[in-house]
């Protein structure tokens, strides 16, 4: 009885797409619960420093490729300080390396992602909305820009631009919004043929205001979704570029370099392959649940 | 005498998150050799979910109880194997979209003979020549030609009749046919209605006939059940139920059939032109592959009329004579090729997009389809409030939330609703929400773009009261575009008749029902089913034969003018003339009806 109430002054209020959609996430548990160990990753990633009592380029070539303190198999070795997670083949400590690739590996995944998300939506929207020529002409550019080998292109583009970190995001972003473009367009094509839009544009509702009110909220889904495949996406191809000595380099390290060189040390010293991938294997797991979330979230006809 | 199918008590119930929901409540009925049984109810009554539960045919979440014996055998619960050897053999069922029914990739012959030889091995001549006497029978023209050709190459009225080829070619017992003619255009209706009557008299096929539409009941079914959420209400032979109804819900349902004798509105009040179109011409490229020529496809050829404030003008047509197309050029939401659309006298086709964008407050439109032309991720109020955001912008939030309600008021919703999503309204509350988005920014003229066709019967008299009421209080000009020339009749003051994109007749509504003058005027309201059984049983009702012709082809709209058509040569380039036989009476140029 109360609770209807409530909701009466609730509904009079109004409410709006965002808001419903917010309120139906953190209903979500798997959502919610990705969305908090994705933030306490994030947190721990930014303070680092204050975290552990290591620099994450501090060698020390006493206590190389050390088990963890608690490590139950072999012996530690560790003489001096605890390593939590160990210590690599130059002895550094692997807590603070994989924090450390956490920023890389967190920023490269949300910037370049991000750049996917401005830049196809924008473009993927102008073309299907546009239609006609102006659609073939985005559309074929994209597809010439698809044709292009993708290493070659990074490697151009290292080339030309000296490597820095900043160009990374860049050379990642322009390959990732491809296919961001094509979906967004695909999505605008067809609802820029359902009635609903036809009645905005009868009700006297402009172009502009169609785009942002009635398409981009539509095409929201599938980007969305596409989004939270794109973060690990773009992750995996930060650490491959890395592999190539195209991306990050020492003594900076990410998710992807740190999985690689302990893929190599398996055998002797498996923590420093087991820690770096069960760091990258939950962010990727959260953020396909804050993805399947946001979907659903943003969809009020599945409540 | 056993019945050839009866079901006993019974239940269908659908397992859902929430709770079960009893779609078919304890529901028995017989239905005799031969003879039609006619299941009338709108939409969600069960009346499907019936049939289908009996067949053994629900979705994976239903399940169905009580007892269904054919010819005292029990089939319910029966073993898939045996079922399947009685079903598409004994008992047969055609739906109502028959495209979806069809396999897309298979040739329509070979659909047919799958369905034949899955039941009776024949050898293959045999085989295709009992496939192209089914599809004669079902009066396919060129029936031989038309086995090869793939279903989306048919017309709807002819993938129905394919349909009904296939599902009687194993000359079943029971034909179960759920919603047959709904998607179908009133003249081809009347032609499928007429096939299945055959079927019954010929054949001897018990049919049961499941509608929404007495019309569609009265003409052919023998016993009549009414049901209303899962339940029967009201049951007996066909004349009973339409001359003397027990149920005060069949009473209404009888009541809120249009009827082409319906008394309209009064006369045409003499007020204002607003607006004023002048040969009017709309067309779409036509591609015909990659290399040939584009051709065109003229959907509105040179019409011409005036609408004045306070007047509805009735549109009729079938699909595909340009009526929406109409619609959407008025409106500016189609570029006009040729001619005129004077809105208080400006000539919007040559005025710019924004000047066009904030004239709009005079003119809206209501769409067919409520829930295709709501954002399905916007509350309802926000849809209402769109307009008046889009053309009173300076409005505050508690002027717009006010008007919101009012009109939600209005139009008879619940202002409580502003937060509800589209999908969370039934349809008729739906298109309450499309009347008050396209009334809340008081334009002087309405387009309803068969605003009533997606309605259920009661819901469609509800909608057409709640129009003439806002119409009566605000001096509303409407245009009323609907296939179905019974439904305009309530509301016209004038009718205009389309065929192929131009007028055929046009009249004030009195003298066009009254005595309709073009012979395509006529196919259209005999076509035009009436709950009336009498009536239906004997008057010849399909007037015209075969499909719409296409549009693409120039000579078609000389189909009400052969004479012309042969000794002319240059008949491609003619247009039957509009000639004012009475005052204010036009009617195109047609040969003599015999």
């Amino acid at each position: 009885m109360k609770t209807d109430v409530m909701d009466a002054a609730v509904a009079l209020k109004g409410r709006s797409l965002w808001k419903d959609a917010w309120t139906r996430l953190l209903r979500n548990r798997a959502a919610l619960a990705s969305m908090i160990i994705l933030g306490l990753i994030a947190a721990l990633a930014l303070f680092a420093p204050l975290v552990s009592a290591y620099a994450y380029d501090e060698i020390n070539y006493e206590i190389v490729s050390c088990a963890p303190n608690w490590w139950p198999i072999s012996a530690p070795c560790l003489a001096g300080g605890t390593h939590w997670f160990g210590t690599d083949a130059v002895g550094r400590d692997l807590f603070v390396r994989v924090l450390y690739g956490a920023r890389v590996s967190l920023a490269v995944g949300f910037v370049a992602t991000l750049v996917s998300l401005v830049i196809g939506v924008a473009y993927g929207a102008t073309a299907g909305y546009l239609g006609g020529r102006v659609d073939a002409l985005m559309m074929r550019l994209v597809d010439i820009l698809y044709s292009l080998p993708f290493i070659f292109f990074v490697i151009i583009l290292m080339v030309l631009f000296d490597r820095n970190f900043f160009l990374l995001f860049v050379a990642i972003g322009a390959v990732v919004w491809l296919t961001m473009a094509r979906i967004v367009r695909g999505q605008t094509l067809s609802i820029k043929q359902k009635e609903f839009v036809e009645a905005a544009r009868a009700g006297g509702v402009s172009s502009f205001g169609i785009i942002t009110r009635h398409i981009m909220p539509n095409v929201v889904g599938p980007v969305v979704v596409y989004v939270t495949l794109t973060v690990p996406d773009v992750i995996l191809i930060e650490s491959f570029l890395s592999f190539l000595g195209l991306g990050i380099q020492e003594p900076l390290t990410s998710w992807g370099v740190l999985i690689a060189d302990g893929a190599n040390t398996m055998e002797s010293a498996p923590w420093l392959l087991i820690f770096p991938a069960l760091f990258m294997a939950v962010t990727l797991f959260c953020f396909n649940f804050i993805g399947d979330g946001l979907r659903d979230a943003l969809d009020p006809r599945d409540r | 005498m056993t019945a050839l199918l009866e079901i006993r008590n019974l239940n269908v119930y659908f397992a859902t998150p929430d709770s079960d929901v009893h779609a078919v409540k304890d529901v028995s009925l017989t239905i005799g050799e031969s003879e039609c049984l006619g299941v009338v109810g709108e939409s969600g009554s069960g009346k499907s979910q019936l049939f289908l539960g009996a067949m053994g045919l629900l979705a994976s979440n239903g399940r169905a109880s009580g007892s269904v014996l054919y010819r005292g055998q029990e089939i319910l619960g029966a073993p898939a194997a045996s079922l399947n050897r009685l079903r598409g053999a004994k008992i047969t069922m055609i739906f109502q979209d028959p495209l979806t029914s069809l396999t897309p990739h298979m040739t329509v012959g070979a659909q047919i003979m799958e369905a034949l030889n899955s039941h009776r091995a024949l050898p293959r001549d045999e085989a295709r020549a009992r496939v192209r006497e089914m599809l004669e029978y079902v009066r396919i023209p060129d029936a031989a030609r038309r086995m090869t050709q793939y279903p989306h190459e048919l017309s709807g009225g002819m993938r129905q009749r394919v349909m009904i080829a296939m599902a009687t070619i194993t000359g079943p017992d029971l034909l179960i046919a759920d919603e047959p003619t709904t998607a179908l255009d009133v003249t081809v209706q009347a032609q499928i209605l007429e096939i299945l009557r055959a079927l019954k008299s010929d054949k001897k096929t018990a049919i049961a006939l499941i509608s929404h539409d007495m019309g569609v009941i009265a003409g052919n079914a023998d016993q009549v059940q009414v049901m209303r959420s899962g339940r029967i209400v009201e049951q007996g032979p066909v004349d009973n139920i339409f001359y003397a109804p027990q149920q005060d819900y069949t009473k209404m349902l009888l009541a809120a059939m249009p009827r082409a004798a319906d008394p309209g509105p009064d006369t045409s009040p003499r007020q204002e032109l607003l607006l004023d179109v002048r040969d009017l011409k709309v067309s779409f490229p036509v591609s015909q592959g990659i290399f040939a020529k584009a051709k065109e496809l003229r959907a509105v050829d040179g019409v011409s009329f005036t609408l004045r404030a306070g007047e509805t003008l009735g549109v009729v047509g079938e699909s595909g004579c340009g009526k929406s197309t109409l619609a959407r050029a008025v409106l500016q939401l189609l570029p006009a090729d040729k001619g005129k659309v004077l809105w208080l006298g400006r000539d919007l086709t040559e005025e710019s997009r924004e000047d066009i964008r904030r004239q709009r407050r005079g003119f809206q439109i209501v769409f067919q389809d409520p829930l295709a032309s709501l954002d399905p991720r916007m509350p309802v109020g926000v849809s209402i409030a769109e307009p008046l955001k889009a053309l009173e912008p300076g409005l505050s939030r508690a002027d717009i939330a006010a008007r919101v309600r009012a009109m939600m008021q209005k139009v008879g919703l619940e202002p409580e609703w502003i937060n509800r999503y589209p999908h969370e309204l039934s349809g008729g509350q739906n298109q309450r929400v499309g009347i008050a988005r396209a009334m809340i920014i008081a334009p002087r003229m309405v387009v309803c773009d068969e605003a009533v066709s997606a309605l259920d019967v009661s819901i469609q008299a509800q909608i057409v009261d709640l129009l003439k009421g806002l119409q009566a209080e605000t001096g509303l000009a409407m245009i009323f575009i609907s296939h179905d020339l019974a439904v305009v009749r309530r509301l016209s003051h004038r009718v205009m008749v389309l065929y192929l994109g131009r007028v055929v007749e046009m009249a004030n509504s009195d003298a066009l029902y009254r005595d309709p003058r073009h012979p395509y005027t006529r196919a259209l309201l005999a076509a035009a089913p009436t709950p009336d059984p009498r009536h239906e049983r004997t008057r010849p009702r399909a007037l015209l034969t075969g499909d719409l012709p296409s549009p693409l082809d120039r000579r078609a709209q000389l189909s009400f003018l052969k004479s012309k058509r042969i000794d002319d040569a240059e008949a491609d380039q003619y247009r039957p003339l509009l000639i004012e036989e009475a005052p204010g009476h036009f009617v195109a140029e047609h040969d003599p009806v015999i």
